[in-house]
């Protein structure tokens, strides 16, 4: 929790979980650790906004949530990415993407 | 569809809230073991890798919290709180308590006030469009507002082109005839529109006709609804039945609807055509009718007085000898049903203000100690990870709950109080009343109530929150939390307690003022001794009335058979009895004194000649009446001190003679005697100038008999009742009341009784209110001095100095209020000065005797803060903490 570590961009967690559970059913743990693992420990998920959000997908029907068995024979909730998950997934993604373009190109005009 | 599903899952959290809460715990635990497990693979020891896993996870408590609320109801955490807030208010079941009585009262007394004012200012005259009603009379010199002579009426109605409709009402009284006896009933003789022009339709049969009020037509009666039903049954078929009142027999027309009421005459049960008119009431000069008309649409009450003015003007230069100084007085209909009861009513309610205001200063400062009290539980629920908006949420949510209960238990109070303050008005007084009927709870005291509940709630959850400046929550978990915080809380307390008790001053200047002016009101010379007098009223029977001759018979036999009973000193019949009004006058010109046919208004009474003795009135001068002066014998008067005063100056009056305005020889009357001036007006009026005539030479068929008892009159009543039946059965018998009890009857009395009591009840309210908060500034002040007192104490303080610091407070404080408060109850003062007699405005006595009481009442509250302080013991004081 140093400070050297940039926040995420508002908005970004959900779409950061949808996309980490596209390629397995995960737990809460493992989805920290993969999004962490995944940008090279830049982005550190908390716990404190993590839960929350996996509820909130939850409550919005865009994940599915079991209690299973891990390797270690020690029980967790995993996580698995729904239809409508991953349409709404597609939705956040090119939403994503078009913001970026926009402030990307309002970067390069302001250094050129 | 995607709203449903989220619903039903919303919903299915709900239920399993405890499932929901566990499995969470589980997936939280499980995350901190692998991070734990992490940490051990990174080569630290177990008991580090423990601790960092849970730095690294945060406040649990406050992640379930952030969870639950991302998807549970907003409506179940409003609930925990809710549950929580009752739970604290259950532990200090004194502090509730306190809180709740006072709010309840401050609350119920003001709504119950406003619920009478609502129903007397706002909503006065139960008739269609009765705004439009107005008092139409004449005005004279002495009388601002004077009945109508009945000749007079017939031309006002005739030119005047202001009014729609022009009506006549005279209260009279009837003989009825029913199996346990005569019974004197009241009754009204109106003009033929009366009812059409108020708005009111009959419940059966008819309305009168027009020209039914002409000479000559037909004896037909209305009923009043209360009459129908005690004495008809509610019989269905009533109309057309006959009812014989004072020996005539009337023709049953109609029923009166059962919410009908005119305040003017308000007991009336028979309403009858004014269609026979007495010798008196055909003169121009006889002014004994009421009048009232509806206003012309778009017609002010100004434009209808000029028009009724000219031709009041136009009727005194054609008739210059008895409409002389005859103007018109017109004013809205409210007026004469409220003239003097909406000054006490807006005293009342700015009372009852004053008093919630009190209150809620008082919860307030309650509350301000209890938040006081739980700075360090907010500052560990804050650092325990409740965030600012949810300890605020929490903090609302029990004022919310305090004022709502406090409002609620102040609805049962008003409701209390309305019903209670109804009954306690007297039936004649209620029946001049109408809107008494309306007062209660109804949408508009709910409306009053919600925005009072409403006030009462905002001050309740603001002045915690306020308090709780968040910022401070960690200095207030480092710090001991006394220094600072004691410092603010000291101040504003004081200003609270201060506010308190000035408005305190005030409704105990305002109370000490109308408690000293019904007192000197009660206590007005009243020129006779009123102790030990019985007093009945009487009507003569029906076969004699208007019969000379047979009523001075009468008249002796009650006055020889009364004077003979055991108990009964002596006995007088006067035509009307003291302290009633200054009415039934005369116009009077005296011989040999210039005269320029002004109308020199005196009151007329006839009198027996033991009458003015039985009163005890003071002869003066001159001899009192003997049996001697009847119709046989000389005219002669005797005059009170006022009218020797006004026409006689320095004269000896003996020998002198009074007349009418004509001095007509049968009017000529000597005056034989003077005595003192007997209050024949109300408490509250002036003396007027009084003449007094034997009832041999002047008969009346309705009087009142007056018996001075040598024991205890209140018991001789009963006696006197039935003495008087045995006398002639035929005789009315009525309104048995000892002396004392007539004049604390009196309207002005009751008004005064009612004002007095009820402000003094909210002035001793407010005291007490204003000591307990004098008594919670002081003694919290010294709990969080103890220390500093054990040290003055450890360094050779006497005790005498510690009293005079704590007390020396509560009188700076006291000093402070007693003064806002003298210069505020100055002001208000001046607006209770219509309802003030015998004392003035600004009366020193009073505003001392006010600082006394407070002063004494202060150093009451906080000598025993003060005895506590003293008798601390240094070495206690100093270790604790």
């Amino acid at each position: 929790m140093s400070k050297t570590q940039p926040d995420l961009l508002p908005g970004t967690l959900d779409m950061l979980i949808l996309k980490t559970l596209t390629r397995a059913p995960l737990h809460g743990y493992g989805i920290a650790q993969s999004i962490k693992r995944l940008s090279d420990e830049v982005l550190t998920v908390e716990e404190g906004s993590l839960y929350p959000a996996l509820q909130r997908l939850l409550l919005q029907g865009w994940v599915k949530a079991e209690w299973k068995m891990t390797d270690t024979r020690r029980r967790a909730r995993y996580y698995t990415l729904t239809a409508t998950g991953r349409k709404q997934l597609g939705l956040e993604l090119s939403q994503f993407e078009q913001m970026i373009e926009a402030i990307g190109r309002v970067l390069r005009d302001a250094e050129a | 569809m995607a709203n449903l599903s989220r619903l039903v899952r919303r919903l299915a959290l709900l239920f399993h809230r405890e499932r929901f809460r566990g499995e969470l715990d589980e997936e939280m635990a499980f995350h901190r073991e692998q991070t734990e497990r992490e940490l051990i693979g990174d080569g630290m020891s177990a008991d580090r890798a423990r601790s960092e896993a849970m730095r690294r996870f945060g406040n649990p408590a406050s992640l379930r919290e952030r969870t639950h609320e991302a998807v549970g109801f907003r409506l179940e955490t409003v609930l925990q709180d809710l549950r929580f807030a009752l739970r604290l208010l259950r532990r200090s079941p004194g502090f509730t308590a306190l809180a709740i009585l006072i709010l309840a009262l401050g609350m119920g007394t003001c709504v119950a006030i406003f619920g009478f004012v609502d129903a007397a200012l706002l909503r006065p005259l139960p008739y269609p469009d009765a705004g439009r009603l107005v008092d139409v009379n004449e005005n004279a010199t002495l009388w601002p507002r004077s009945p109508l002579s009945y000749p007079d009426y017939l031309d006002w109605k005739r030119i005047n082109h202001s009014l729609s409709a022009l009506d006549l009402y005279n209260g009279t009284g009837y003989l009825l005839t029913t199996p346990s006896g005569t019974e004197p009933v009241p009754g009204v003789r109106v003009t033929d529109g009366f009812f059409r022009t108020l708005g009111v339709r009959p419940l059966l049969g008819r309305d009168f006709l027009p020209g039914e009020d002409r000479a000559g037509s037909g004896r037909v009666v209305m009923l009043s609804y209360g009459t129908w039903v005690k004495r008809f049954g509610s019989r269905s078929d009533i109309v057309g039945r006959v009812v014989t009142l004072s020996g005539d027999a009337y023709t049953i027309v109609g029923v009166l609807p059962r919410d009908f009421q005119f305040a003017p005459q308000g007991q009336a049960e028979f309403w009858a055509p004014l269609n026979t008119l007495t010798h008196c009431e055909q003169r121009r000069s006889c002014h004994s009718l009421w009048g009232f008309g509806r206003l012309r649409e778009g017609v002010t009450v100004q434009a209808a007085l000029a028009d009724l003015e000219s031709i009041a003007k136009q009727l005194e230069r054609q008739y210059p000898e008895s409409n002389r100084d005859q103007g018109a007085s017109v004013a809205p209909f409210s007026e004469i049903v409220l003239g003097n009861v909406r000054p006490v009513l807006v005293t009342l309610l700015c009372g009852a203000a004053l008093l919630l205001v009190i209150a809620c200063v008082n919860v307030a400062s309650l509350l301000l100690v209890r938040s006081e009290s739980r700075r360090r539980e907010v500052a560990v629920r804050g650092a325990l990870g409740a965030r600012p908006a949810r300890l605020v949420r929490q903090f609302l949510t029990e004022g919310l709950l305090l004022a709502a209960l406090g409002s609620g238990a102040g609805c049962l109070v008003a409701v209390w109080m309305m019903s209670l303050l109804t009954k306690v008005v007297p039936e004649d007084m209620a029946s001049g009343m109408p809107f008494l009927a309306s007062v209660g709870m109804n949408s508009h005291t709910g409306l009053f109530a919600a925005g009072v509940a409403l006030l009462a709630a905002a001050l309740m959850t603001v002045t915690p929150v306020l308090r709780l400046s968040f910022r401070q929550i960690r200095a207030g978990l480092s710090e001991d939390g006394r220094t600072a915080a004691g410092r603010i809380w000291n101040r504003m307390g004081a200003n609270l307690v201060v506010v308190e008790l000035a408005v305190a001053v005030v409704l105990l200047v305002g109370a000490g003022l109308l408690a000293q002016s019904f007192y000197r009101l009660l206590h007005v010379p009243v020129g006779f001794d009123p102790s030990h007098l019985a007093t009945v009223d009487l009507e003569a029977p029906a076969s004699i009335q208007m019969q000379d001759a047979k009523l001075s018979t009468l008249d002796r036999e009650i006055v020889r058979h009364i004077s003979a009973l055991p108990g009964v000193q002596s006995a007088g019949i006067a035509s009307m009895p003291p302290v009633v009004c200054n009415c039934n006058t005369d116009w009077i010109r005296i011989a040999g004194k210039p005269f320029h046919g002004e109308h020199n208004e005196v009151n007329h009474r006839n009198v027996t000649a033991g009458y003015l003795a039985t009163l005890r009135a003071p002869l003066l001068r001159g001899r009192m009446f003997t049996e001697a002066d009847d119709g046989h014998s000389p005219n002669v008067v005797i005059i009170n001190q006022a009218l020797v005063r006004k026409y006689f100056g320095n004269e000896n009056p003996i020998g002198q003679k009074i007349g009418d305005d004509d001095l007509s020889p049968n009017s000529m009357r000597e005056v034989v005697g003077v005595v003192g001036d007997v209050r024949e007006g109300a408490l509250d009026a002036d003396i007027w100038p009084t003449l007094y005539v034997p009832i041999q030479q002047s008969q009346d068929s309705d009087f009142t008999l007056v018996v001075r008892s040598s024991g205890d009159e209140a018991a001789l009543l009963p006696t006197l009742v039935s003495a008087l039946h045995r006398i002639d059965p035929g005789l009315g018998v009525y309104n048995e009341y000892t002396m004392s009890q007539r004049i604390e009857l009196t309207p002005t009395a009751l008004l005064h009784r009612f004002s007095t009591w009820l402000v003094v009840g909210f002035a001793a309210i407010a005291l007490v209110l204003g000591m307990v908060g004098l008594y919670g500034v002081i003694a919290y002040s010294v709990s969080s001095r103890t220390r500093e007192i054990g040290i003055r104490m450890a360094v050779g303080a006497q005790r005498s100095a510690i009293y005079r610091m704590v007390l020396s407070q509560a009188a700076r404080l006291t000093g402070l209020g007693a003064g806002i408060g003298i210069v505020c109850s100055a002001a208000s003062s001046l607006l209770i000065r219509d309802l003030l007699f015998g004392v003035k405005a600004l009366d020193a006595p009073t505003l001392a005797g006010v600082a006394i009481l407070l002063g004494a009442a202060a150093m009451a509250a906080s000598f025993y803060p003060a005895h506590r302080a003293a008798s601390l013991n240094p070495m206690n004081a100093l270790r604790e903490e």
